[in-house]
């Protein structure tokens, strides 16, 4: 038996890298400790894809690699408008191949952050983003509000490893030294836990927001007695908490930029910081979910300038979301093909952009089969980043770590798949040249 | 590899004193040689006409890491100003200050540049600097890590533990493979974890030392091993009026420590923006005056310049407290990164406008600077890229100082102010291209150490990076010394021809430089102690994930740094 | 019986998030192709939200008939679905310029119904007509 420490976790945006992994005489994973049970269900891996496969006459037939790789090769270079999505539970390593890809064949890419926190990058293209690491809010934040996201959900360990709960050098107490607070619709199991929940009625974030900035620059009389389903009194209490803190943080979710005004309601959320930073160290941060979300945007931002959404048709890079998006392409009936690695569009895509999927030719690479597979046309299974294969991942605060290969597979990497599809691309284009 | 030789050019090397000599380069396996083994064989570039330097080195830019990236991704609107489609062996290409990495590679390339040290890596995040590195094609680079305001170093300068200091120092430039020590508003960066600053003798808040303190320490611990850099600052008070009595306080503190190289013991990095006399905006004026005579006598200290391009760019550093100021000054958008035990970060974009009096004194100091310091061997071109203006800037600059003409022209352009405030108008001084062959390459290379390792100079065994930039060594106009900059008629890169009239033609990868600095194994397992104590208390990552591994320096150039006798 | 009028959002859930990489299965479906209501909403219904019955959930953008179930902190008029494939079902693709569907705060209407729930296949099967 071999144990394995430290390994990190790549599932969530919290990437734990304390986790210990023991490895069986057969080489299969008998125990994962220090992962939370998403965390543990991932190490622990369940049904795989088992073979590449083509689809023919409405069936998936078994096929080797090479053909499959060559199959989806075809079908890029044939497209005039290529959709390569995805990007992020895999780690840089694939996510700079499909750059490359990506360039090569003239597509447009996107990944998952479009339809989780692809807001939040809009709005902090307006007016920025006051952040820190999370060692920070482990060492110093006083106050930590949870607003629209249910950690204890979402990234189980959030709480234990870098805030509420948490012991740092100014925070030795751990909570008894900090407040928290949780704003959301519902009284979520988040909620619960809370110092101070904060009810909001759905929709209602910005207009809270507004009147908490407007508190904090000193205009509390424009405050009506009562915002969206808050009560004026209470958010005078709090707003007066962020006053007297030293370090505040607030943690924001898909319950922020999934609702209402979307990117308005972030960046509404980053203004309110910027007020409170008038009064005290004040800081935000998106609750990223996949744990390398956050690193294809890095790679596509510092290889294309751009964090999403590129559409390279015209041989430069061009960011223009709400045009240029997944979801926007499918449903607008624009792209002709696709190619989806470790996503599952059928099931996170509106029905109308899931419609169009299912008639075009879909390439799929995931380690396991999903509702995507469905309909796709060719499938590629990959080994399991984190598990299997290691490479480059950035955290939900944008500290990179490498997460590592603890067990052998007879799968191959995303990296290389990509990569081998490149190579396929770029001969066909070469005989076609001649 | 196939043998070159470069022909008829007029050259300047100033590291082996030829100073526009007309003479040939010979060119083998990379690395420049005495003569060929096969002169019929080998490939000819005629540079009749052309002036020929070692490729450049830039000792100061930011061109890679998280703060960069975060300014790549606040601002989109940058990104169009530099849109340009793949074309030939070249990737797409965005951004104007800040720029995506295919873009610095070309573009440095263009220029005729070899060499570029990104100056700031926080060393939680130094796997990020190195990937993007890697990711800048054909110059090649090092990074300086922020060592400064970490806790460790805080607790063993408050406690007068210096040997202890010199062991974190060691294992911290090799976990990050660095190439130095970083310090960045020492203290201050610190306080600003608390949203405060401090001023160099102000106690760093909850830490009983002073910036001061710290620096001192840090120009010891760097001196203890054969650094082939010294220590690399950015100090207190960065762009605050009145500033320039600090920045002499800050100089006088390493004053009398001894240099294990034979070198400065302080570099002060984009020192303009530390030359600043008055109270107030107000009454602002450039001291740059004061600056040069302390430089002018003593020996110590060699600066960049953070000359001013006029026009709007992204600011970033990691002195979160002045980007804030900044922020606060002009509304726009703002972004903050704190590093834990570590550092910060601060982004904000910002126009230098030829209207304003302030920014029009200050685009006259760095220019005064590189005139009023007499031995250009103190100084680097630089414009801290992107924080005082990007790096497609420099042949602006060059041309400036190679012409009085020039300056005169663009004075009566901005805001009179800079008569009054300034003493750039009574400048006569205008550089030659053996002095600009200096301070954009040769004192880059010898201030960095780097001369050692085959950079800056084109010396028999020196890598076989040229700049052969299609002007006459007698050229004075200051327009065709500008376009002759901008686009060298040849770059060659470790003996490959990179650049030709103008275009990429090839894009090989380039090298990481990073130094080891060898410390007593005994020194090292008793730092670790400390060190695996700071990573269980406060850092939220594991100490076993933290060192940079092998495969983000795929192609490695490592200096052994050992404790210097 | 007649239904009512609520606000939908669809979101994570701890089961949701266990079974993400395992869609295909029945804890998936579980865990995915459920309401939430309110304890007023689903008198309202006539329900009792034990997750033996079913809804059918009709929005613009297209119905999905799911289980019904008493949901926990619920203000009234507000429902929820996990994030998934049923919730998808009547999530509106058009994202007004913004590139993001609107996955909550939709308008949707909620009734009693005994058709049976669609099991992944049936929807993925709906989508290629
Ligand atoms: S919190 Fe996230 S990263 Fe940590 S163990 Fe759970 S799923 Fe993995
Ligand atoms: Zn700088």
């Amino acid at each position: 038996m071999a144990v394995y420490t430290d390994v990190l976790c790549p599932f969530c945006g919290c990437i734990c890298d304390d986790i210990v992994v023991e490895v069986g005489e057969d080489g299969k994973i008998t125990k994962v400790k220090g992962a939370c049970a998403i965390g543990r269900s991932k190490i622990m891996g369940h049904d795989r894809m088992e073979s590449p496969a083509i689809r023919e006459d409405g069936e998936l037939r078994d096929c080797s690699y090479d053909e499959a790789i060559k199959r989806a090769a075809e079908i890029l270079a044939d497209a005039r408008r290529p959709l390569l999505y995805g990007w992020s539970s895999t780690v840089c390593e694939t996510d700079r191949a499909g750059v490359e890809l990506a360039v090569e064949i003239g597509a447009i890419i996107d990944n998952t952050a479009s339809v989780c926190h692809g807001p939040s990058i809009l709005a902090i293209q307006d007016v920025g983003l006051p952040s820190c690491t999370l060692g920070q809010i482990r060492n110093r934040a006083d106050i930590v509000i949870y607003w629209g996201s249910n950690p204890v959900f979402a990234h189980p360990n959030h709480m234990k490893r870098y805030s509420y709960l948490s012991k740092g050098r100014f925070t030795p107490g751990g909570k008894k030294d900090r407040k928290m607070v949780v704003v959301d619709v519902r009284e979520t199991k988040s909620a619960k836990l809370a110092d101070l929940f904060v009810k909001v009625r759905p929709g209602g974030d910005f207009l809270v927001f507004s009147a908490l900035r407007a508190i904090l620059r000193g205009h509390e009389d424009v405050v009506p007695d009562e915002v969206a389903g808050v009560e004026k009194k209470d958010l005078l209490s709090l707003a007066e908490m962020i006053k007297n803190a030293n370090f505040i943080i607030t943690f924001f979710g898909m319950g922020v930029t999934h609702s209402g005004a979307r990117h308005n309601n972030i960046a509404n959320a980053i203004e309110f910081t910027r007020a409170a930073h008038l009064h005290t160290k004040a800081t935000i941060m998106p609750m990223r979910g996949h744990y390398n979300v956050n690193g294809f945007n890095q790679v596509c931002t510092w290889l294309l300038g751009y964090p999403f959404s590129i559409d390279l048709s015209q041989g430069y890079p061009w960011y223009n979301p709400g045009e240029t998006g997944a979801v926007d392409v499918l449903v607008h009936g624009e792209c002709d093909a696709a190619l989806i690695i470790s996503s599952d569009p059928a099931s996170h895509f509106p029905a109308d952009a899931v419609r169009h999927l299912a008639r075009i030719p879909v390439i799929q690479i995931d380690p396991y089969p999903n509702p995507t597979t469905e309909f796709a046309d060719v499938v590629i299974p990959s080994a399991i980043c984190g598990v299997e294969a290691e490479g480059s991942v950035y955290r939900m605060d944008s500290v990179p770590l490498r997460v590592r290969k603890i067990v052998d597979s007879k799968f191959m990497a995303d990296e290389e798949i990509i990569r081998r599809i490149l190579e396929e691309v770029r001969a066909i284009k070469e005989k076609e040249g001649e | 590899m196939a043998e070159l030789l470069i022909k008829n050019g007029v050259v300047f090397d100033p590291i082996n004193g030829v100073k526009g000599e007309k003479m040939d380069i010979c060119i083998r396996d990379g690395k420049i040689v005495e003569s060929l083994h096969d002169e019929h064989g080998a490939r000819v570039i005629d540079a009749s006409g052309c002036v020929v330097m070692p490729g450049g080195v830039d000792a100061h830019a930011h061109i890679a890491g998280g703060k960069v990236n975060a300014g790549r991704l606040l601002r989109p609107e940058d990104g169009r100003r530099g849109l340009e489609p793949k074309r030939g062996v070249c990737k797409p290409c965005t951004g104007y200050s800040v720029p995506n990495t295919w873009a610095t590679g070309y573009r440095y390339a263009k220029m005729g540049y070899t060499f570029v040290m990104e100056p700031a890596m926080p060393p939680l995040t130094a796997r990020h600097t190195h990937e993007e590195l890697v990711d800048t094609p054909i110059i090649d680079k090092a990074a300086l890590p922020l060592i400064d305001n970490n806790w460790m170093t805080l607790q063993y300068v408050r406690d007068e533990n210096y040997e202890m200091l010199s062991a974190y120092v060691a294992w911290m430039i090799r976990a990050t493979r660095g190439y130095g020590i970083k310090i960045v508003n020492p203290g201050g960066t610190e306080a600003w974890g608390f949203a405060k600053n401090c001023g160099l003798d102000d106690p760093v808040p909850h830490w009983d030392v002073t910036p001061a303190d710290i620096i001192r320490a840090l120009a010891h611990a760097n001196e203890r091993y054969e650094m082939p850099h010294s220590i690399h600052v950015h100090g207190n008070m960065l762009g605050h009026p009145g500033n320039y009595e600090t920045t002499l306080r800050t100089f006088d503190v390493v004053k009398g420590i001894s240099a294990s190289m034979q070198r400065q013991t302080m570099h002060t990095t984009h020192i303009q923006f530390f030359c600043y006399g008055g109270t107030s905006w107000k009454d602002f004026e450039s001291k740059a005056d004061e600056i040069a005579k302390y430089v002018n006598e003593n020996e110590h200290i060699t600066i960049d310049l953070g000359s001013i391009i006029l026009g709007d760019t992204t600011t970033m550093t990691a002195d979160g407290p002045m980007e804030y100021t900044l922020y606060r000054l002009t509304g726009r958008k703002w972004t903050n990164h704190d590093v834990e035990l570590e550092t910060g970060a601060g982004i904000v974009p910002f126009l230098y406008s030829s209207r304003n009096p302030v920014h029009s004194v200050q685009w006259t100091i760095g220019l005064e600077l590189a005139l009023l310091i007499k031995n250009p061997w103190k100084v680097v071109l630089s414009t801290d890229h992107p924080n005082a203006g990007p790096f497609i800037g420099y042949p602006i600059l060059i041309s400036m100082l190679m012409s009085k003409k020039r300056r005169d022209e663009v004075m009566k352009e901005v805001h009179p102010a800079v008569f009054d405030r300034s003493s750039l108008a009574s400048i006569d001084r205008e550089l030659d291209f053996h002095e600009i062959a200096i301070i954009t390459r040769a004192s880059a290379a010898k201030i960095l150490g780097l001369h050692n390792h085959g950079k800056g100079h084109l010396g028999v065994g020196a890598d076989a990076d040229v700049a052969i930039y299609g002007i006459s060594h007698e050229e004075s106009d200051a327009g065709a010394v500008q376009r002759a900059f901008l686009n060298a008629k040849y770059t060659i890169k470790c003996g490959e021809i990179v650049v030709k009239d103008g275009e990429i033609v090839a894009t090989p990868e380039g090298r990481t430089f990073y130094v080891e600095p060898e410390c007593e194994e005994s020194l090292m397992n008793e730092v670790m102690k400390d060190i695996e104590r700071l990573f269980k208390e406060y850092y939220t990552v594991s100490l076993s994930n933290y060192p940079v591994q092998d495969v983000y320096t795929p192609h490695p150039y490592v200096i052994k740094a050992p404790m210097s006798g | 019986m007649g239904g009512v009028r609520v606000i939908l959002i669809s979101g994570r859930t701890l089961e949701q998030g266990t079974n993400l990489e395992n869609k295909l299965s029945d804890e998936y479906m579980n865990a995915t192709a459920v309401c939430e209501l309110s304890e007023r909403e689903l008198e309202k219904l006539g329900l009792k939200g034990d997750g033996t019955e079913r809804v059918r959930v009709r929005t613009s953008a297209g119905e999905i008939v799911v289980a019904a179930k008493k949901g926990e902190g619920y203000p009234e008029g507000v429902a929820f679905i996990p994030m998934g494939p049923w919730a998808n079902a009547v999530v509106n693709g058009n994202t007004k310029g913004s590139g993001m569907p609107f996955f909550k705060g939709i308008e949707a209407e909620i009734e009693p119904t005994d058709d049976e729930i669609p099991s992944i296949y049936d929807l993925m099967r709906r989508y290629k007509e």
